[in-house]
């Protein structure tokens, strides 16, 4: 343990982002900007959350960071509380730069903001959203993480996070359209079709890493039938690490620009990847800072949309999957938007048999990569992994029931599982929902 | 001696009545008001179903994931919380006063389980007190106010326990317990202790986000 | 703009056939209808290349390697990109430009449709092009692109310093700066996005973002005096070369002339500002309240709001009257001055107003079929497309293009047909 701690201590002074920002740092702005944030960019919620917490440590067992940390009180969802917002309220902003240093390690790289502590706390206290708060905090003094900052920098300039220039993003969908009509050769990605039912859209490391991503949905498009289109361009992307990094007017540019795209080519929805995230930035965050109570054009996750092409008979199954499956709720999409039962749906219609991570649902583990934390890259990457030994446990115990194959239906899950199954050497192979069904569906037949 | 126990059994609990009553409305009053200030957005979604929802099943012990996985606490903080309620208000000397002084009555109980109720209330706190001090996860939040608060909590209990055996001489230990029992409810809605307002607003809230937008369960 | 008086308003039906293309090509793309409506194109794949079919007759003898992105210019001309031996360029009535790039995206067409602007890469840098000629000048990245009313001038966002992916300081300095036919400005800003032309083409406002967390607009390169926490995209007024664009501070919106405000009512939201034609009076959609949406007008919301978007929003060519689109659920409502019709749509189009400002139109989907509502009355027929409708100069006749069956029509009707 202690050498962990050591080596992610050691890690962190390489975070230029948050050494440069600590160095800029001056007594007077950072009590200007904490009292700015927290009495003017607060309210209710955070006055009734701080007065009513009565300290009784409630929600710590329901993080997977203090779990992994032989329940070290310094990360329970409480004490990350206690280590940065409570001392910047009775100091009344008056810390300094070590404070703050700290304070952004903690909010930006020990909280992946999951929510699940919300439901072990008697109040409802979200501390998620306290987080949240701090990050506000930290963004405003500069201080974020380097590689988070830089991704926040990209949404910015490119409205997606992977820098991914205008030209790339549609030659790389030509390119994926070319691939896939080697299998199906009347296959279109159809770009900018005003009028399409759907506007189908990713985040940017699909085309940048994963482009066999954007080929199998095409594929799966192309056999269900879906009127559907892809923009040409920008607002393409539905992720948002500026909603992690606390930058909300970037988060709400991005969040504009994905739905701008979607209505002027006059869709009725926009079905998304396999991403939590994104649909968190898209369902809950992004649109309520643009003043739309609920998403304006519907949102449909990618478990939601195979459970209707599914359960429609629009896609068929022609042999099921017959490895041994197990099965992560993705915060975002489980506790963010209720899609575990589909999630499960979607299972027992592709897959010979599920193997049940416990505890489950709406009460998983999270991944310990959401929240931005695994976008704070790696200075951080032994922090994350001591900091989800529950996860590798669970992981571990479906294994040890059978499981061969970890179902991840989310990017940033996906990615912060599969360093969990290799440092801990679990032996799981990773999968989306979208690599299952691809290989296991009825496609059209090759003339 | 007399004078001080007419004061303090007239205008202090007067006085102590009007600021508990008067801070919960000044304190609801303002966060409404923040609310439609600062957070208009939360009425969009807050729901009467889902709030009460989730609040009945928070009020259920071992209504939820976490009362059923530390069963002795969620015994004792349901105890706690029930006789803390519960034996003051059906305590017969209590009503007594009720009825010198309004005309009052209701129904009591008797004096034999109110004062076990009254020892169980204030075992209760001997154990979040323990707690507080022992279990690392709370020890590291706990500062002097958490004590303090526990204390203000337990004082009219012990100090009524006391008083109704009478193991101390005259007045003074009944006096005592009267003015603890109005420090606590002054400063309730001042205090952290006014969770047993805002409580119920933030779980309402929670669980409309939860039942409404998240579609998931918060308990 | 490109006048519609020499179009043929006869009343009557044009027919074209396209129910044999499907079996002459290997697949056909979306179709495309002139503005005149007397050609429909689309594009088609026929023995593993592609080319586009224009009422029936091929584009081009040699057919490409790749095509996208088909569609007509105001006068009528279709054009598309085109790709052939790794080259992109630019097609118009099938005749290629004669430059070629890395990659050639965004068309652009100018208002009377004689000249297209691209943007392009070579190399890796990034330019536009104006009737097949690029900027003498390239950029790290280019973006929020704008084509000057008379087409002639360019401008976009353009990365003027490269810093690689990481130097997050060095991005901080400044990057980025706004490119008009090639030449940037001298400062650069963090970020630069939607960049405008004023109507007389000599002016250029854009969004920057100077550092983090202040933002404010620039024109011609001069910074309005004051910053915000951030601001949504400037327009000109069209004749005092005032600029407008709505402004956040403290977490509210109002909108800003040349960094006053001249909105002084706070709104949740506040965005796609226009000015009428005369620049008497300024429109936005807005959400007074959150959660509710509507359309101001010189500040003042309408009192009807919607839960869901308003997008669209239209004046009429005369200036009195303002039409949006508003969604309320997942149903479409044409609003026109603070009135929603009683017909509601699946999905529902650009409002049009007639020269006059008498009658709206707009192209509709009900029950998965597409037809025209005028006035708030549809027209008898749904077919399997139909595009936008187009008055006649005196206000009396509609042109409306539509696919049924397999076969195109371009239908001249009496406007009252429908309206009354």
């Amino acid at each position: 343990m202690a050498e962990t701690d050591k080596d992610s201590t050691k890690s962190e002074e390489l975070d230029e982002g948050i050494e440069v920002g600590v160095r800029r740092l001056t007594p007077e702005r950072i009590q200007t900007v904490i009292n700015s944030v927290l009495g003017a960019e607060t309210g209710a919620r955070f006055k009734a959350y701080i007065q009513t917490c009565i300290h009784c440590g409630l929600c710590s067992d329901a993080c997977h960071f203090y779990l992994s940390n032989d329940k070290d009180p310094r990360f329970s969802p409480v004490g990350k509380v206690k280590q940065t917002i409570w001392p910047m309220i009775q100091a009344k902003g008056r810390v300094d730069a070590a404070f703050i240093r700290r304070a952004a390690q903690i909010a930006h790289t020990e909280c992946n903001l999951c929510k699940r502590c919300v439901q072990y706390c008697p109040f409802g206290i979200d501390i998620a959203y306290m987080m949240s708060m701090v990050r506000r905090i930290i963004h405003k003094l500069g201080v974020t993480p380097l590689y988070l900052q830089d991704t926040a920098h990209s949404h910015a300039a490119t409205m997606n996070q992977m820098w991914v220039k205008g030209d790339e993003w549609i030659d790389t969908l030509q390119w994926q359209e070319d691939e896939a009509r080697e299998e199906i050769p009347e296959l279109r990605i159809p770009l900018e079709k005003e009028g399409a039912d759907i506007m189908y859209s990713v985040i940017a490391p699909e085309p940048k890493f994963q482009a066999q991503l954007i080929y199998q949905a095409a594929v799966i498009m192309h056999t269900a039938g879906v009127n559907w289109t892809m923009p040409a361009s920008m607002g393409w992307d539905n992720s948002d690490m500026a909603m992690f990094s606390g930058d909300n007017e970037i988060m709400g540019r991005v969040k504009r620009a994905h739905f701008e795209t979607a209505a002027r080519l006059k869709v009725k929805k926009i079905v998304m990847g396999e991403c939590g995230h994104a649909f968190r930035s898209v369902y809950d965050m992004g649109n309520r800072w643009l003043g739309w109570a609920m998403p304006p054009i519907p949102i449909v996750h990618a478990i939601e949309f195979y459970h209707d092409l599914l359960k429609s008979g629009r896609i068929r199954i022609a042999r099921k999957y017959d490895k041994p499956v197990t099965l992560h709720d993705p915060c975002n999409v489980v506790r963010g938007g209720g899609l575990h039962e589909m999630a499960r749906y979607v299972v027992s219609q592709i897959c010979e048999q599920l193997v049940e991570m416990h505890p489950n649902r709406e009460h998983n583990y999270c991944c310990a990569a959401g929240g931005g934390v695994i976008n704070c890259g790696p200075p951080y990457k032994n922090k994350r992994m001591a900091g989800n030994r529950v996860k590798a446990e669970q992981l571990f115990d479906a294994k040890s029931r059978g499981a061969e194959t970890l179902i991840a239906p989310c990017h940033n899950c996906h990615s912060g599982l599969h360093d969990i199954v290799h440092h801990y050497e679990i032996g799981l192979d990773i999968k989306f929902f979208g690599d299952i069904i691809y290989e296991c569906m009825e496609k059209p037949e090759n003339p | 001696m007399h004078a001080l126990y007419q004061f303090v059994a007239g205008p202090l609990a007067w006085a102590a009545f009007i600021v508990f009553l008067g801070g919960l409305l000044y304190r609801l009053i303002r966060l409404l008001i923040l609310v439609r200030n600062r957070e208009p957005f939360i009425s969009s979604y807050m729901s009467w179903r889902y709030g009460l929802r989730s609040i009945v099943h928070w009020l259920t012990p071992f209504g939820t994931v976490r009362w059923r996985t530390m069963p002795v606490l969620t015994v004792v903080t349901f105890v706690f919380h029930l006789f803390l309620l519960i034996t003051p208000i059906f305590l017969l000397s209590h009503i007594v006063l009720w009825d010198e002084a309004w005309g009052l009555t209701w129904w009591a109980l008797p004096d034999v389980l109110a004062d076990i109720m009254c020892a169980i209330v204030i075992a209760c706190c001997v154990f979040f007190a323990v707690r507080r001090s022992t279990q690392p996860e709370v020890r590291f939040v706990t500062d002097s106010s958490d004590y303090l608060i526990l204390l203000l909590t337990a004082a009219p209990f012990l100090t009524g326990f006391v008083a109704y055996h009478q193991w101390t001489e005259g007045a003074w230990m009944t006096i005592l317990h009267m003015f603890s029992g109005e420090l606590m409810l002054a400063l309730l809605p001042f205090t952290r202790l006014g969770h047993m307002l805002l409580g119920w607003l933030t779980r309402a809230y929670m669980g409309s986000e939860f039942g409404g937008v998240r579609h998931a369960r918060d308990w | 703009m490109v006048s519609n008086q020499s179009w043929d308003w006869d009343i009557g039906h044009k027919e074209i056939d396209i129910s044999d293309w499907s079996q002459r090509f290997e697949w056909v793309e979306e179709l495309y209808a002139s503005p005149d409506g007397e050609s429909v194109a689309a594009i088609v794949h026929v023995d593993e290349a592609f080319n586009v079919c224009i009422n029936g007759t091929l584009w081009s003898e040699a057919p490409a390697d790749k095509i996208w992105h088909l569609r007509f210019t105001p006068d009528n001309r279709p054009y598309a990109l085109i790709s052939d031996g790794g080259q992109w360029t630019v097609a118009i009535s099938g005749e290629t430009w004669s430059e070629g790039y890395d990659y050639a995206w965004n068309p652009m067409a100018s208002a009377d449709g004689t000249h297209l602007a691209v943007a392009v890469q070579q190399a890796g840098r990034y330019a536009m092009a104006v009737d097949g000629k690029a900027w003498e000048s390239d950029f790290s990245d280019i973006g929020y692109f704008a084509l000057s009313p008379s087409g002639r001038s360019t401008a976009a966002a353009v990365q003027v310093r490269s810093v690689d992916s990481g130097q997050v300081h060095a991005f901080q300095e400044g990057t980025f700066s706004v490119a008009v036919d090639g030449k940037s400005w001298d400062p650069m800003f963090v970020n630069v996005w939607h960049v405008a032309f004023s109507p007389d083409e000599r002016h250029v406002a854009a969004e920057v973002r100077l550092n983090l967390y202040d933002y404010t607009i620039a024109v011609d390169g001069q910074l309005w005096p004051q910053v915000y926490s951030t601001v949504w995209a400037p327009c000109f007024h069209p004749t005092s070369g005032a600029v407008v664009a709505p402004v956040r501070n403290k977490g509210e919106w109002v909108m800003a002339q040349d960094g006053r405000t001249i909105w002084p009512q706070p709104f949740v939201q506040l965005w796609r500002q226009q000015f009428n034609a005369d620049g008497s009076r300024l429109a936005a959609i807005v959400a007074p309240k959150y959660g509710r949406w509507t359309v101001a007008v010189d500040g003042a919301p309408w009192p009807l709001t919607f839960g869901t978007m308003v997008t669209d929003l239209t004046f009429s060519p005369d200036g009195q009257r303002v039409a949006a689109l508003a969604k309320e659920g997942a149903k479409w409502h044409v609003v026109v001055d603070g009135r929603a019709w009683q017909h509601a749509f699946e999905m529902a189009w650009r409002p049009v107003f007639s020269p006059d400002g008498n009658a709206v139109a707009a192209k509709v989907e009900i029950d998965g079929r597409y037809t025209v509502a005028v006035n708030d009355r549809l027209w008898s027929t749904a077919c399997d497309m139909v595009w936008e409708p187009c008055f006649s100069s005196d206000d009396t006749r509609l042109l409306i293009r539509s696919l049924d069956k397999g076969i195109y029509r371009r239908s001249v009707i009496s406007v009252n047909k429908i309206a009354e």
